[in-house]
């Protein structure tokens, strides 16, 4: 599907079978962030043989089976036994091998959430989960498949790190990435296709936002797929005279806390964007850090602390204010609070 | 390899010491785990002094087998059992459960050289172990894996999970045993919640499964040695067992499961423990 967005949104040429060749300015294809994991497996597993991965009946949907189609003899499925597949995934990184482990998001970091706590972040071992079906855009499943909690209940664990790219590009960097790192990962994909928004010169690196935009009335940091809703509104809001600033942060948890105090210094008002509860996740990392470090303004774009229900993606991200005109209306309600502190 | 009656004399009085400091260490330290601890000193003893291979002076040493104490609350024998293979210092015990301290009230794998994986949170030792396992399958060594589970533990369905993992997998380089004492916190584990009947249990979910007498040395031994000749399945030894094996003070006592002896109890049972005869 071709979409025309302003020449500062500049397409990708990914790994070939996703976006193809692309002229400034014009994206001709989007690819979801799990499709993108399951391609950076098979080109990870093919560099590194201690590459395991494991899942709990959901290689299809999480995409772990196109590993599992070239290296079956380094693929395990768990079945429906996520508790038990952390815990397995454990054992394999004590016995030098770099596991991967998937499931849905809400399985991942709910189910399991205390083996991942115990078994694998307690002992501080080399596990990466990556899970996908994470926020709303779920769809049809409804609420009980739709995970809104798991960046808050990720990022409160020690010695994890948690990332959430926001397109198929970035996806494929964080993977080789935090194979690279030494530690417990949680990374979320999630299950549409969503447009490219990191340029051809991006370097994905853990703990670093990424700064499309800079802005000067206000600064969106957005993560995941609401990174692209923040880009449409900046430009809405540009066509009403307000210039809001765009960042990419991916990685929630190490926050770069460097580039939120900036933003707020530069323009002294905040929003921030997930497709996940406004309730610990980015939005409240983000508000951690200005109230610590440089009190300012700031509006969360997010699920209002209610769970997910049924229906199609796109509109369920309207029916959840998770649009772009709901960022588009954050910004100008931020704005309106950044003029009554100053009067 | 047939054992020797000499090694079952060596190996029970081994069980012995390691009952009398792992009593002398909780009586001094407070607090800790005494009845679970005890209930298992013969399968220990068996496993770091008959069984496993191990370098205490290496213990990553890429050749070695793996214990895994599922049920961790028994750190306290794990940490006399290192202790008496050369991993740490014998005075070293005393340090159980004080700030900074490598003796964490659960075996913690970052600070002490020997604990393969932190447990502590019982069910979950059991996929660790099976992940072990696998990674010595993928890499066609012959590894062995063990895992001691606590009985009340088996209420944990996690463990279930990993029952069928363990046999799906075919993971025969793995030999899990019960510390079947009959006993939890709440009570008697049928009284609380039924887990028997364990043996038929563990072999409905495709297992090589041994019953023995947890005590008895010569027959822990023996378990362990079929178990290594069990092909294309895992195995249970499931040990029936007395929580608090060692000393009438604490002998089928619930109230032994997180109570530490106190100094008279103690020298009851250093009398009976120092006279015990190795039949």
């Amino acid at each position: 599907m071709r979409r025309k967005y302003p020449s500062s949104c500049l397409a990708v040429t990914a790994s070939p079978g996703h976006i193809l060749s692309v002229r400034r300015g014009v994206i001709v294809s989007k690819v979801a962030t799990r499709d993108a994991y399951g391609d950076a497996l098979v080109s990870l597993g093919k560099k590194r043989n201690d590459v395991v991965v494991l899942d709990a009946d959901l290689s299809g949907s999480t995409k772990t089976a196109k590993f599992a189609k070239v290296f079956p003899d380094r693929f395990f499925n768990i079945g429906i036994a996520e508790q038990d597949m952390m815990g397995t995934a454990a054992g394999l990184a004590l016995g030098g091998k770099l596991p991967f482990v998937s499931t849905f998001a809400v399985f991942a970091t709910g189910r399991a959430w205390e083996q991942v706590r115990q078994s694998i972040c307690y002992p501080n071992l080399n596990v990466k989960i990556v899970a996908s079906h994470a926020g709303v855009t779920v769809g049809e499943d409804g609420g009980s498949h739709q995970a809104i909690e798991d960046i808050a209940v990720m990022r409160v664990i020690p010695h994890m790190t948690v990332i959430v790219p926001a397109d198929g590009p970035e996806t494929l960097q964080a993977i080789e990435a935090v194979a690279e790192y030494k530690g417990p990962c949680y990374v979320r994909t999630g299950r549409n296709k969503v447009p490219t928004v990191c340029g051809e010169d991006y370097k994905f690196q853990i703990g670093k936002a990424h700064i499309i935009s800079e802005g000067r009335d206000a600064a969106i940091i957005a993560t995941g797929i609401m990174v692209a809703e923040a880009m449409k509104a900046r430009d809405l809001l540009k066509a009403e005279g307000v210039d809001a600033g765009v960042i990419n942060m991916s990685t929630i948890k190490p926050l770069d806390a460097e580039a939120v105090v900036s933003a707020a210094k530069r323009c002294g008002a905040i929003v921030t964007a997930e497709e996940h509860s406004i309730i610990g996740g980015l939005g409240g990392a983000v508000a951690e850090v200005l109230a610590e470090s440089f009190p300012a303004p700031l509006v969360r774009v997010g699920v209002k602390d209610t769970f997910g229900t049924s229906g199609e993606g796109e509109g369920l991200m309207k029916h959840f204010g998770l649009s772009a005109a709901d960022i588009a209306t954050a910004v100008k309600s931020v704005l309106a609070k950044k003029r009554s502190t100053k009067s | 390899m047939a054992v020797t009656e000499q090694q079952l004399t060596t190996l029970k009085d081994k069980a012995r010491r390691i009952r009398i400091d792992i009593l002398k260490m909780l009586t001094d330290c407070g607090s800790g785990h005494t009845g679970g601890s005890l209930s298992a000193a013969d399968i220990a003893t068996a496993l770091y002094f008959y069984k496993m291979k191990y370098d205490p002076k290496n213990p990553g040493w890429n050749g070695r087998d793996h214990f895994i104490l599922s049920k961790g609350h028994a750190a306290p024998l794990l940490y006399t059992a290192l202790a008496h293979a050369g991993f740490i210092e014998t005075a070293e015990l005393c340090t159980l459960r004080r700030i900074g301290s490598r003796l964490q009230g659960h075996p913690d794998s970052k600070y002490l050289p020997g604990v393969e994986i932190s447990t502590g949170s019982l069910g979950q030792g059991l996929s660790v172990a099976n992940g072990l396992a696998l990674s010595h399958k993928l890499d066609k060594t012959s590894n062995r894996v063990y895992a001691l589970l606590g009985d009340g533990e088996l209420q944990e369905g996690q463990v279930w999970e990993a029952a069928m993992t363990a046999a799906h997998y075919k993971l025969d380089n793995l030999c899990a045993l019960v510390d079947n004492n009959g006993l939890q916190i709440d009570g008697p584990v049928e009284k609380v919640m039924g887990v028997e009947p364990i043996a038929d249990k563990w072999r409905a979910f495709g297992w090589e499964v041994i019953d023995i007498d947890g005590h008895d040395m010569a027959k822990i031994v023996g378990a362990l040695d079929t178990a290594e000749t069990v092909k294309g399945r895992p195995t249970m030894i499931v040990c029936r067992t007395v929580k608090g094996k060692g000393s009438r003070v604490f002998e089928g006592k619930v109230e032994f499961h997180g109570t530490t002896p106190s100094k008279e109890e103690l020298e009851i049972a250093m009398k009976e423990l120092e006279q015990a005869v190795c039949k």
